[in-house]
């Protein structure tokens, strides 16, 4: 067994240096003001007005476009299950073709589509219709949001729906349930795990982004994100940004229990 | 015992290779019929048809005289126990025996009577609240059956229930399938490829390959008289030998002559050609000239109850597989006998020419 350790000593090195120190930095600096004593100010300074309501924004996005995902996605992963097995890899590859391009790049092509001169409003007009404001609005950090997530969100869900054995489904209807109740009643709570993992996975980083809302909000739309974001650099005050960071980290520690939690009983709770 | 179940003419395939090719069954009330036969026959396909999970794409199904063929699986008065059992894994063994009863929105007393009424009945009282994960492959068996039964059906589809248990266990369910079904008195359709359980629970068995139906039988007819090469090869151990018929009621089999019962009330016309079969114990073991052939040992097994022996005709063209209470060694030459009742006689399989000939006329 002495061997198998041996093996993990690059990880804990890498776990150190990656995570630990940065952690206990942060931790620090959250909890220090510029003289280098102990505070709580940087930590409660989430509860001003400006910072509570980029918080709550930032959540309000999230949680929207966190549940476009999960409505698009579900159809899709059932799609997918469904088709034929040559064509379920193309499908896949497809869904996961925008991933190979760089996050920064895709973000940029929707500043050209949604542009006051843009794409989409050209042919607004063109069509008779008045110019539309669709830049630098919280629909369209959403829009971007939900484009750049949603392969997290099918993925998980359409790995667990694919694990589901084709007899199960076919024993509820055998038992007399409709399609829609074999859906409820079996399909979904049989999905829960992969559910929660595509939460997991488009909630956590739609609440912290900054860099979507930086390049369709234009800086009109303050999120949690940009506010830690320009403490760091545009303010160089780490103490506020470190103290923020570490509410955010405990409301995503949190959110993560809730949703495991779900995972675990959901199943049974959901009948 | 009305008929419950007929099919009629019922062609299936998938993707053009032909599943089902023309099947015609009757299912009586109350009984115990098995479908029989190797991988790929047929006989899963013809369940699902019955149970409602596919479509004939000719023919058509009747239940209780009406036809059903469009009836979705989720309105049909059968419920299924699958091959893997299909449990749902996120609900407790309650609550899968209960989820046919909730969709019928009954009360919860009659449910929860009803769970205690059924898991008494498959020997697993007081296992309402166990986790699914948490019960053995012959218990998950048993609750995949409760929960089919619980919705009184009025057949119960086994879909190679047995498959996936060790000899032993398989041995002890089939007991308690035949005590279920005495105690329910429904209908079983069972599906299985091992012959054993088709034998020792049916009423009826019906022994199909390539998408059709070889014999249909009590498992006596099935075993004693075999209508084909196919059965009787698929049915236990058998000798299947070429044939020729001297005239009534005698056959002659590698130039020997034997007595036996059929003849041209059977349809068996002199001179015709015929395949015989002549189970293994069912060839006596007599002093060496004293039977109606000979031969020699070459070779000996010990099978549990008896001793299973090739043993070779004197011209060496033949080897007769038999089976004996009595130790014989190899090398040893018998005489052997065979009664006229044990030997069975079936049809060449036609060719398809001589099937064309016949039309012709």
């Amino acid at each position: 067994m002495i061997y198998k350790r041996r093996y993990a000593s690059p990880f804990i090195i890498w776990i150190i240096a990656g995570t630990v120190i940065p952690l206990a930095s942060i931790a620090y600096y959250g909890f220090t003001d510029r003289t280098g004593s102990f505070t709580f100010a940087n930590i409660l300074a989430m509860f001003q007005p400006d910072h509570f309501q980029a918080l709550g924004l930032s959540l309000l996005l999230s949680i929207i476009s966190t549940l476009i995902c999960l409505v698009l996605a579900f159809p899709m992963a059932m799609i997918l299950k469904d088709s034929k097995f040559g064509k379920q890899g193309f499908m896949i590859f497809v869904i996961i073709l925008p991933m190979w391009m760089n996050f920064l790049l895709r973000t940029m092509a929707w500043q050209v589509l949604l542009e006051r001169q843009g794409v989409i409003n050209s042919i607004i007009t063109s069509i008779g219709l008045p110019r539309q404001e669709l830049m630098n609005t919280p629909g369209a950090i959403v829009l971007g949001m939900v484009y750049d997530f949603l392969p997290f969100m099918i993925l998980p869900i359409y790995n667990t729906v694919s694990k589901i054995d084709k007899h199960i489904i076919e024993a509820a209807y055998d038992l007399g349930a409709t399609k829609r109740q074999t859906f409820t009643d079996v399909i979904i709570p049989m999905t829960v795990p992969g559910i929660v993992s595509g939460i997991t996975m488009v909630f956590i980083p739609a609440l912290t982004t900054f860099v979507i809302s930086n390049m369709l909000g234009g800086g009109k739309v303050n999120l949690i994100g940009n506010i830690i974001e320009q403490e760091f650099t545009v303010n160089s005050n780490w103490y506020l940004g470190s103290g923020l960071s570490l509410v955010m980290m405990v409301f995503i520690i949190i959110s993560m229990l809730l949703l495991q939690k779900f995972d675990k009983t959901g199943g049974e709770n959901l009948i | 015992m009305g008929e419950l179940i007929r099919l009629e003419s019922i062609v299936k395939s998938y993707d053009g290779n032909i599943v089902l090719d023309g099947i015609n069954l009757s299912v009586s009330e109350n009984e115990f019929v098995t479908l029989l036969g190797p991988s790929g026959c047929g006989k899963t396909t013809t369940l699902r048809l019955i149970g409602g999970f596919e479509k004939p794409d000719e023919g058509r199904i009747f239940f209780d005289g009406k036809e059903i063929n469009n009836v979705p699986a989720n309105q049909r008065p059968v419920n299924t126990v699958f091959q893997n059992y299909a449990l749902f894994p996120h609900m407790n063994v309650g609550e899968n025996i209960a989820f046919g009863l909730r969709i019928k929105n009954k009360t919860d007393q009659y449910i929860k009577d009803k769970i205690e009424y059924v898991l008494k009945l498959v020997n697993l009282k007081g296992f309402e609240t166990r986790s699914i994960h948490q019960l053995s492959g012959g218990q998950q068996q048993r609750i995949a059956m409760a929960r089919a039964i619980v919705n009184e059906p009025r057949v119960l589809l086994l879909d190679e229930p047995l498959g996936a248990l060790d000899l032993k266990l398989r041995q002890e369910m089939e007991y308690e399938l035949v005590r279920l079904k005495k105690e329910l008195g429904i209908t079983f359709i069972y599906v299985t490829h091992d012959q054993e359980e088709a034998l020792t629970m049916s009423d009826k068995v019906v022994v199909m390959n390539e998408g059709r139906i070889q014999q249909e039988g009590t498992p006596e007819q099935i075993y004693n008289e075999p209508e084909n090469a196919f059965v009787a090869d698929f049915i236990g151990d058998s000798n299947i030998l070429p044939g020729k018929m001297i005239r009534d009621y005698l056959v002659m089999i590698n130039g020997i002559e034997f007595p036996c019962i059929d003849g041209s009330e059977q349809g068996f016309k002199p001179r015709q050609k015929v395949d015989v079969v002549i189970r293994p114990e069912d060839i006596e073991i007599k002093p060496y000239g004293k039977g109606l052939f000979n031969g020699t040992i070459i070779s000996k097994l010990f099978i549990g109850m008896h001793y299973e022996m090739l043993v070779e005709s004197e011209d060496g063209k033949i080897e007769w597989l038999l089976q004996n209470y009595d130790q014989h060694e190899v090398g040893e030459k018998i005489g052997m006998y065979v009664k006229p009742e044990n030997i069975q006689i079936m049809h060449k399989p036609r060719s398809e020419d001589e099937e064309a000939l016949e039309l012709d006329i």
